[in-house]
């Protein structure tokens, strides 16, 4: 270990701009693995809930209600339609402010929403709102005479949402689910703006500190994003290979 | 409202109206069923077969009229559809499997689901029902694996297997090749014999005549002639039967 640590700092003594600090310094190294940490557990936490906002105001679209449908559409418009980063400072420094506090230690007010909990809502609400229409399109490719059969069988709604129609709509939304939920794990380095200590704020600061790691750890950044993309995307093909139905579809 | 007995007509069909927007499709249809019966509809394309079956589980409302299943008034604004849908099986023309569930699976779901039975129970009826359908060995297959004639039955076999008191069965054959029609009528004439209330939306008229007890007549929405199978072929009166049934035959 000693003995890469010793390469990289020849290296950073040799050629000036290849100052690749977080491999032979532990504070740097530290900060770019929570960073890396922070941003992996941004992309899970926001996956996931956006996912839940899909299926869910999907749900709510096919729904009798008027009412309930028409905020749907409200969402759906407002998030798709503004850009996700003033999306983030408006939920952070505006509703932020009308969230109640706590204190820990009878000292320090604590908002019960940290700016890591208003980049998760912010971020899973803007892609949820994507999502919502990407299962409604494949809500839509299922056919109403599947649907009817169910119906004719006794389901409710419910049953015949979760056990017929949202598998079969699942499969058809896979390939724009797919490309929506790569915007997002990308889209986790806005929450820079509101100081979430990700991958891309730690790499800031590390550069403003020592500009000549700018070149090594910008490099870095770039990989690490290839690298959870990469991860993500193949999660999604053995998940769709998983799904496949014999004798369905292509 | 007096409980239903025997006695009384199974389905009762009185004075159907049914609307699509401006379009009448339903011009006062009546039309009974007593249990055990089997019944064929028959008519030009358009004329209001399927829409006069799917008002009999409620998949359309009617706009005039009252139809009751085993004493229930389909009209009631507080109509349990689920009870309705207990009594009342539906096999369609596309067969509408559930194609992301195996053979076995798509007879078991109902059952589990919606009349909440034990997952080993329902399995047991599930095998017995694939036999009588004559689909022994191909519990695993997915309806994508199946020919045509093989899903209508396992479709007949998950309609069973809610334990209905009436079939309705709309035009099952109409999407199969030749060779397998056979198979499936076969099926439905096991269920038939066995005292199955049933009815059929269909244009086999050789089918109809073998096992209906009565054949109804339509055309652009109402029931122009009806009568058992014997007089019905023989001694049909109006032109519009005539000219139908000098086409099919
Ligand atoms: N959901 C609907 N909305 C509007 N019109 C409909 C709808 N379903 C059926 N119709 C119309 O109602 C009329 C009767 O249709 P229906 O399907 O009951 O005929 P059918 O006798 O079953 O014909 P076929 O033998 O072709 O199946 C047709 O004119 C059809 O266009
Ligand atoms: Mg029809």
């Amino acid at each position: 270990m000693e003995f890469i640590a010793e390469f990289f700092r020849q290296i950073a003594d040799d050629y000036p701009r290849w100052n690749f600090i977080w491999m032979y310094q532990p504070v740097q190294q530290g900060k770019i693995l929570s960073g890396i940490w922070m941003t992996i557990k941004l992309s899970l936490a926001c996956l996931a809930l956006s996912m839940v906002i899909g299926v869910l105001g999907a749900f709510a679209q096919g729904s009798r209600n008027v009412i309930l449908r028409s905020i749907v559409q409200g969402y759906i418009q407002f998030f798709r339609n503004t850009p996700p980063y003033v999306q983030l400072l408006f939920f952070y420094f505006a509703l932020g402010q009308f969230t109640p506090t706590f204190s820990p230690d009878g000292w320090l007010e604590v908002p019960i929403i940290s700016n890591v909990g208003w980049a998760i809502i912010s971020l899973s609400f803007f892609a949820g709102a994507f999502n919502v229409e990407i299962f409604r399109a494949g809500i839509e490719a299922v056919p109403e005479s599947t649907r009817e059969a169910a119906e004719s069988l006794g389901f409710s709604r419910s049953q015949s949402y979760r056990y017929v129609v949202l598998p079969l709509a699942l499969r058809v939304s896979l390939p724009a689910l797919n490309n929506n939920l790569v915007n997002l794990v990308k889209t986790t380095t806005q929450a820079f703006g509101i100081a979430v200590p990700e991958l891309l704020y730690q790499s800031v600061t590390i550069w403003n500190d020592y500009p000549s790691a700018l070149y090594p750890t910008m490099l870095l950044v770039f990989i690490v994003y290839v690298v959870l993309v990469g991860i993500l995307v193949m999660s999604m093909s053995k998940w769709e290979s998983s799904m496949r139905i014999p004798g369905y579809g292509s | 409202m007096a409980e239903w007995t025997e006695k009384d007509p199974i389905v009762s069909i009185r004075d159907v109206h049914k609307y699509f927007g401006d379009l009448q499709v339903l011009k006062g249809v009546s039309l009974d069923v007593m249990k055990g019966e089997v019944v064929c509809i028959i008519g030009p394309s358009g004329s209001g077969k399927s829409t006069l079956i799917r008002c009999v589980n409620a998949l359309n409302d009617i706009q005039g009229g009252v139809i009751k299943v085993r004493g229930i008034d389909l009209t009631d604004p507080k109509l349990d559809k689920l009870a309705l849908r207990k009594r009342v099986g539906m096999v369609f023309q596309q067969y509408n499997l559930f194609p992301h569930k195996t053979a076995m699976e798509n007879i078991m779901m109902a059952p589990m689901l919606v009349l909440k039975e034990q997952e080993e129970d329902v399995r047991q009826r599930a095998r017995e029902l694939m036999k009588k359908v004559r689909l022994e060995g191909k519990e695993d297959a997915y309806p994508g694996e199946l020919s045509g004639g093989q899903q209508q039955r396992v479709a007949i076999a998950r309609s069973l297997a809610m334990s209905p008191d009436v079939m309705l069965f709309d035009e099952v054959t109409a999407a199969l090749d030749p060779e397998t029609v056979k198979e499936v009528l076969v099926t439905i004439k096991d269920l038939a014999q066995e005292g199955m209330t049933c009815i059929l939306v269909t244009h086999e008229m050789g089918f109809a005549r073998e096992i209906a007890d009565h054949i109804y007549f339509t055309d652009n929405g109402v029931i122009v002639e009806h009568g058992p199978p014997a007089t019905f072929f023989h001694e049909a009166k109006d032109p519009r039967t005539k000219e139908f049934l000098s086409q099919i035959l």
